[in-house]
């Protein structure tokens, strides 16, 4: 019995280690390899679940859409929609230095955030979005919780492929030569903005997918389901401690600091109550000073970029 | 029309002002250190509970806790300056700001682990608007505009005037000349600190007084306070309180075109909008 | 040589010995030499990547310097700090950026005397006589003024704590002829009032026409040295940069 408890317990964790490495993927390619600095990255992932949930679930009088179609075509509007948000917001801040957009990110999750709450015929209200299918969603228990985890890793993977094969074309030395030169970048002129706007929607987009993995575990969510801070301060820790520039590394640092943020749960869970609710904010000091410690003394991280890839020693570009 | 003064312009030039203090500081930092500082609302925020924390420990009054929460939170602002940013000086400016949205977190966290997250008060006594003419004004709402008032025309009269305050200007018009003048760059950087964190304790002692505290408040009104900023000029004292008065009332006003849910969303809206018209703000600030 | 002999002639100012340096691991200064005398207008031409206005920076300890000497007054200032330079007696106008913009003529001739202490007026006095358009204009922005008198103001700003040596990196970039030679009439007054100059300039044959003498340098060396004169009348250089 134990032991289908513990197996269940790692399909869990192992499955939202593969969507948290599927977001920091996502802001690899906007942060580690072009430099923009995206704090909202909560934002583009609420798109994506509520998105592709509203696509899959069946209809309710409540809320509008419920469509009922298959999952892959909520994924690829989740995509969509959570691209389609960047673009603008890219559009406008992308000619300024990142600081611009990352206070333009963090007001982009901040109004998602709002409609949500607010426009109870999108969300479902306080209640949510409810039903929404599973892949495998069938099986038995522990099958389909297997299952779906087995697929959150195969879409992981071919995230991973994909953006490989991206960096090692022309389009990512281009990215990463505009990142490590401002000059040259300053040189190509419109382009470069082309280039970084073609990025942070890319990266939008595979934030967006990882919000459908998400919603497609839950099968349900609701506007409080994730602290939008939290979150995205997670995704941040996740791509710097395990190496900026390195999809491996984004990949690395989603599996350790997802493990060390829920065993730090499962430690605070044995508190008593009175305790146990100032321990969550103490948890989230701790990993405030984590970033502090690895920006300090690890900057690039435990797997760095391949030093053949780095046009110069700096980290991502000043301005 | 008195209707129309009272329940909008007025509420919205008192969080305008607020909105001030916080963008002061913020266009100092981006100024000056020439980085967006993303601890700036929950540093106000420390302010407010400091200020809490003294009438709680000191038995004094809350204006009476106001200086006493200045005096630390600016000591606080340094300490963060030297124990997490000054690390990251030479490195890209981009990582400061990175740091910056870590130590806002941990501020908060701190905060509600000392004071809990049910919102709190400083007094309970209940103040009523007198009028005046046609305005109805609370004293607490004279107090936050006389407040506003005071500091901003010292800290103008200071950057204008006295020699310190020329070097923080010059540090923020042209470093490297600065340099060559023999500015201490290190002093400019502790001053600044100094003014940034005792102006967000005003801003954050004024919100807590004027509706409630509560652990987020800093954090939600800092997007409204970067939009003063930039809508006023980056580096533009007086265009930060321009800028704040501006986004103060248009969230006010708000509410009288769209649903008051979406009241914050405004700054959002105004910042967007300057971005994509005139980056360098109303009085021609600096475009990083 | 005795040493009677050696008090008698006068002392340079400024000594740079076979400075080798530059900014990151490849050395801009192959070995440059000079000297300005006191009362001396010193002029660097050269062709483009000649290493001029780098050699300039070196003397104001903007160069990382592997191997020479640079001596001030007697004194061994290689490999010293900017502001401890300028404490020492040489201020350095760069060829851009060299005001503060959002600040007064007058606000930037104090940021000039930053390090001063006490009373400044006698210094902004004799600013203002050396250069009377600025006193005029004392209260504008100095981005909102002409190319020209920007250039007076950075001028001017240098002069405030009363240097010995004043460096001018390119100091007529970008001006019109007669502001040209209004800045080259400067620094004839400036050099009357008792401040040596070492100055960079892109006009080579106007600069040599007015200084007292001029170092031609090429990739970070010494090519030729001698006064503006003989510069001028010397054929290999009229060919490798006066347009020949």
């Amino acid at each position: 019995m134990a032991s289908i408890g513990l197996i269940n317990y790692a399909t869990f964790m192992g499955t939202m280690i593969g969507i948290y490495g599927v977001l920091a993927l996502g802001l690899n390619i906007q942060w580690g390899v072009t430099g923009l600095f995206n704090a909202g990255i909560a934002g583009f992932f609420a798109v994506g679940a509520y998105l592709s949930a509203l696509i899959t679930a069946s209809p309710s009088p409540e809320r509008i859409m419920g469509w009922e179609l298959p999952v892959a075509v909520g994924w690829l509007g989740a995509m969509a929609g959570a691209a389609l948000i960047a673009w603008p917001i890219g559009r406008i801040c992308l000619r300024f230095r990142s600081d611009y957009l990352a206070i333009a990110t963090i007001g982009v999750a901040e109004v998602i955030r709002l409609v949500l709450r607010t426009e109870e015929g999108l969300s479902g209200g306080a209640r949510g979005i409810t039903g929404v299918p599973r892949p495998f969603g069938g099986l038995e228990y522990s099958l389909s919780q297997f299952a779906y985890f087995a697929l959150v890793i195969a879409v992981l993977l071919v995230v991973y492929w994909a953006l490989e094969r991206q960096l090692a074309a022309p389009w990512g030395r281009m990215m990463k030569a505009i990142r490590d030169n401002e000059q040259a970048a300053a040189a190509m002129g419109k382009n470069v903005e082309k280039r970084r706007l073609e990025a942070f929607v890319l990266g939008a987009a595979v934030m967006g997918l990882a919000g459908a993995l998400y919603v497609h575990f839950m099968r349900a969510i609701t506007p409080e389901a994730i602290d939008p801070m939290i979150a995205t301060f997670l995704v941040w820790i996740m791509l710097i401690l395990g190496g900026s520039g390195n999809n491996r590394g984004a990949i690395l640092g989603a599996i350790i600091v997802w493990i060390i943020w829920s065993m730090s749960e499962f430690i605070t869970d044995q508190l008593p109550a009175e305790i146990a609710t100032q321990a969550k904010y103490i948890r989230v000091f701790l990993i405030g000073l984590m970033l502090q410690l690895i920006l300090r003394f690890r900057p690039e991280g435990l797997l760095p970029e391949e030093s053949g890839q780095r046009t110069s020693p700096h980290l991502p570009p000043s301005r | 029309m008195m209707e129309f003064l009272n329940f909008y312009v007025v509420p919205g030039i008192v969080t305008g002002s607020i909105y001030a203090l916080g963008a002061i500081g913020i266009t100092l930092i981006f100024g000056i250190l020439r980085f967006g500082h993303f601890a700036h609302g929950d540093l106000a925020t420390s302010g407010a509970y400091l200020a809490l924390g003294a009438t709680a420990l000191l038995g004094l009054t809350p204006w009476a806790a106001l200086p006493v929460a200045m005096l630390l939170t600016a000591l606080l602002a340094y300490g963060i300056h030297r124990l997490f940013y000054r690390h990251l000086e030479s490195r890209p400016k981009i990582l400061t700001v990175i740091a910056s949205l870590g130590i806002g977190m941990m501020l908060r966290s701190v905060v509600q682990v000392v004071w809990g997250v049910d919102p709190l008060a400083y007094g309970s006594g209940i103040a009523r608007a007198q009028a005046f003419g046609p305005l109805m004004l609370r004293p607490r709402e004279i107090a936050t505009l006389a407040l506003t008032l005071a500091l901003v025309a010292t800290l103008l009269a200071f950057l204008r005037y006295s020699k310190w305050g020329k070097a923080m200007r010059a540090m923020s018009d042209n470093p490297d000349l600065a340099r060559l003048c023999g500015v201490d760059n290190d002093g400019v950087t502790r001053l600044t600190w100094f003014i940034v964190g005792a102006l967000a304790a005003a801003s954050g002692f004024c919100l807590g007084i004027n509706t409630e505290l509560t652990t987020m408040m800093g954090w939600s009104a800092m997007l409204s306070m970067f939009a003063a900023a930039v809508l006023g000029g980056v580096g533009r004292v007086e265009g930060a309180v321009v800028g704040g008065l501006v986004i103060g009332l248009a969230e006010e006003l708000s509410v009288l075109v769209v649903p008051s849910p979406y009241k914050s969303a405004t700054a959002f809206v105004i910042l967007l909008a300057i971005l994509l018209l005139r980056p360098q703000g109303i009085f021609k600030g600096k475009v990083l | 040589m005795s040493a009677t002999a050696a008090r008698d002639r006068p002392q340079p100012i400024l000594i740079m010995h076979q400075v080798r340096g530059g900014y990151g691991d490849a050395d801009i200064l192959q070995g440059v030499s000079l000297t300005v005398m006191p009362q001396e207008i010193v002029v660097i031409v050269g062709p483009n990547g000649a290493g001029k206005s780098t050699a300039m920076k070196a003397v104001f300890g903007l160069v990382r310097i592997r191997s020479g000497a640079i001596v001030f007054d007697g004194e061994d200032i290689t490999g010293w700090s900017p502001d401890r330079i300028v404490r020492r007696g040489i201020s350095y106008v760069p060829q851009v950026d060299n005001v503060f913009r959002e600040m007064t003529v007058h606000e930037n001739l104090e940021m000039g005397a930053f390090l001063a202490k006490g009373d400044l007026s006698a210094a902004f006095d004799r600013i203002y006589a050396l250069f009377p358009d600025l006193k005029a204009k004392r209260h504008a922005l100095a981005g909102d003024l002409s190319g020209g008198q920007r250039q007076m103001v950075a001028i001017g700003r240098a002069l405030m704590l009363e240097p010995q040596l004043l460096l001018l990196d390119e100091p007529t970039a970008g001006l019109s002829p007669k502001y040209m030679q209004q800045i080259f009439q400067i620094c004839r007054d400036v050099r009357d009032s008792g401040v040596s100059i070492l100055l960079v300039e892109q006009h080579a044959k106007q600069a040599l026409a007015f200084c007292d003498r001029g170092y031609v340098l090429a990739t970070g060396a010494n090519r030729h040295e001698g006064s503006g004169r003989e510069l001028l009348e010397n054929p290999e250089i009229a060919q490798m940069f006066l347009g020949g």
